[in-house]
């Protein structure tokens, strides 16, 4: 670890995790969160104001607690890295606008970077370096995109998206189909490990159309046919069944779809990232696809998964390292920042 | 006397403003009305305020920043930006209603109401005594049920001079963070470091903002002022997707 890296302070808010996060270099030094989920549980879905609101209430302590335990002091931070976009735009202002006044306070300077890159980036304070080119698959509730990452400071490229749902919204839907608790990712990960992916032949949507795109709404509603069908039918609902069997087509597009990505742009390493890459079957089935086509696999830890500060403080020291400009005061936050744009 | 230089901004209405004042007079104000770039414009206008006057954050002794009630989205920026701002100077961040800043700021000798635009044709308001004594409010209601004959300050009257007539509307029409500036520097002059750093002090966990903002009638700790819950419906059982 060089005593020379600069110290970047990453701060997420571009959904219902405030992530403050410190680093420096590639060296995870604090990554803090607080979730505004459980204020969301009920609606089924992140309610944007509210998630807005607990992001100003939730700066000010998560930035203190990060602080304290990386053992530094405002004044040791050289950087600060905001995710300017994608996301919920009432939720990405208060982002932008507290690493805003921590760049103008501290007089140190400010990089606006897209959370997408941001994913990328965060595989570095875990695995090290990232092979160029590598591919990267993010799947979150926001998010399902295929990109081709020459560099993740300077090149991202889209190779494919979903047309439709997230991944993960897809997820959230099928959970409350089945009954099952919002976040549905991780109680559909759990119910199906009881399931067989088998057990019902689920649509795979756009799975031999030769794209790099997703679509994952014609699946959701299968499965809500299905349940309707079963229930009709006075029959209970095989929840296990129904979970993994969903599971394992969401997985089995995502994971065809990023091996072809590899082979069509002759790339050995493939970045699964965001919050469905928690997701215990599409590690196994990532695992088990890229071993038998000689691919590199890297998965970052969960913590490093799911939206946090840590991410945008890797993409910011990857910036710092690479000359970037920094941003100057007046960077908007914009709900839509396309891929390609990796700092504003 | 001790040396005082508040920096103050308000983003709860469409003015993006900033000022610094050194207790005695406002020595540098910036005002910008644009209801969509609050996030883009505040930051360069506490630049430029410290700039014209030749001042750093770390000469700055508080922070002041406008509580609302004002559309969310913008109010947060300067909510946010005052909490961050004063974490790395070191400063204390208060609050002051919005309202309070626009009636400071009023040229009547009477009671009068102040009111600004709540969106979905609502106006945030609230009744004065005096341009420093709030009686009632803030709260938020159509503009046709705002009470009696007494003058309306704010854009919140002049948007709605047909239901509310010509006749009562008066200026101004945004708070400016001058006022605010000197509002709160007239307030904080009067209290002790303890009380000053007691009211700064950002309660733990949430607390009734309406309530809150009452009782303190002047100087708050920097939290909005929603007066709305969030939109938002608890789902039912999921649509059927068969017939």
């Amino acid at each position: 670890m060089g005593r020379d890296e600069p110290i970047v302070l990453g701060i997420e808010t571009s959904c219902d995790e405030t992530g403050v996060g410190i680093v420096r270099g590639h060296t995870l030094l604090a990554n803090t969160i607080a979730s505004s989920m459980d204020e969301h549980a009920r609606f089924g879905g992140v309610v944007p104001e509210v998630a807005s609101r607990a992001h100003l209430e939730a700066m000010t302590p998560t930035v203190e607690s990060a602080l304290a335990g990386a053992g530094l002091r405002f004044s040791d931070i050289d950087a600060v890295a905001v995710t300017a976009g994608p996301g919920l735009a009432g939720a990405l202002l208060v982002g932008v606008a507290a690493a805003k006044a921590y760049a103008l306070g501290l007089g140190v300077p400010l990089y606006g970077v897209n959370h997408l890159a941001a994913h990328v980036a965060v595989d570095q304070l875990e695995h090290g370096p990232l092979p160029k080119p590598a591919i990267a698959l993010l799947v979150s509730g926001g998010h399902s995109s295929l990109l081709l990452v020459p560099d993740v400071a300077q090149d991202v490229i889209s190779l494919g998206s979903t047309v439709d749902d997230a991944a993960g919204e897809a997820f959230d839907k099928v959970a409350r189909v089945l009954g099952l608790p919002f976040p549905g990712g991780p109680h559909i990960d759990r119910a199906a490990r009881e399931g067989s992916g088998s057990a019902v032949a689920f649509p795979r949507g756009k799975y031999d159309d030769g794209t790099l795109d997703f679509s994952f709404s014609g699946l959701k509603t299968a499965v809500a046919r299905w349940v309707e069908a079963r229930e009709a039918s006075g029959e209970p609902v095989p929840v296990a069944d129904v979970a993994a069997s969903f599971q394992e087509a969401v997985v089995d597009v995502l994971t065809r779809k990023a091996l072809q990505a590899c082979a069509r742009y002759d790339v050995k390493d493939l970045l699964i990232g965001g919050g469905v890459a928690a997701n215990s079957r599409l590690r196994a089935l990532a695992q088990e696809r890229c071993d038998a086509a000689g691919v590199r696999l890297r998965v970052p830890r969960p913590g490093l998964c799911t939206d946090n500060g840590a991410m945008v403080a890797a993409l910011g020291a990857d910036l710092v390292a690479a000359g970037a400009t920094p941003s100057t005061l007046r960077i908007p936050a914009d709900s839509s920042l396309p891929i390609t744009v990796v700092h504003v | 006397m001790t040396f005082v230089l508040v920096l103050a901004f308000d983003t709860a209405t469409p003015a993006v403003t900033a000022a610094l004042h050194d207790g005695e007079r406002v020595v540098a104000e910036s005002t910008t009305i644009d209801a969509r770039r609050h996030g883009e414009l505040l930051a360069p206008a506490v630049e430029q305020v410290l700039r014209e006057s030749g001042a750093t954050l770390r000469d700055v002794t508080a922070i002041v920043a406008g509580t609302g009630p004002g559309p969310y989205t913008g109010l947060r920026v300067g909510l946010m930006t005052a909490t961050a701002l004063a974490l790395t100077a070191g400063v204390p961040a208060f609050g002051v209603c919005t309202l309070d800043a626009l009636a400071y700021a009023a040229e009547e000798s009477g009671p009068f109401l102040v009111a600004t635009d709540a969106r979905r044709k609502e106006v945030f308001w609230a009744r004065y005594g005096d341009p420093r004594t709030r009686l009632d409010g803030p709260r938020v209601d159509r503009p046709h049920d705002l009470p009696g004959e007494l003058p309306v300050i704010g854009a919140g009257g002049a948007m709605y001079a047909d239901v509310i007539g010509a006749d009562r509307i008066r200026g101004p029409l945004h708070p400016s963070a001058g006022a605010l500036a000197a509002l709160a520097a007239g307030r904080l002059a009067t209290l002790s470091e303890e009380e000053a750093a007691e009211i700064a002090r950002v309660p733990e966990g949430r607390v009734d903002s309406v309530e809150k903002a009452r009782e303190l009638s002047v100087l708050g700790p920097p939290r909005p002022i929603y007066l709305r819950r969030p939109d938002a419906q608890v789902p039912g059982t999921p649509k059927r997707v068969t017939a």
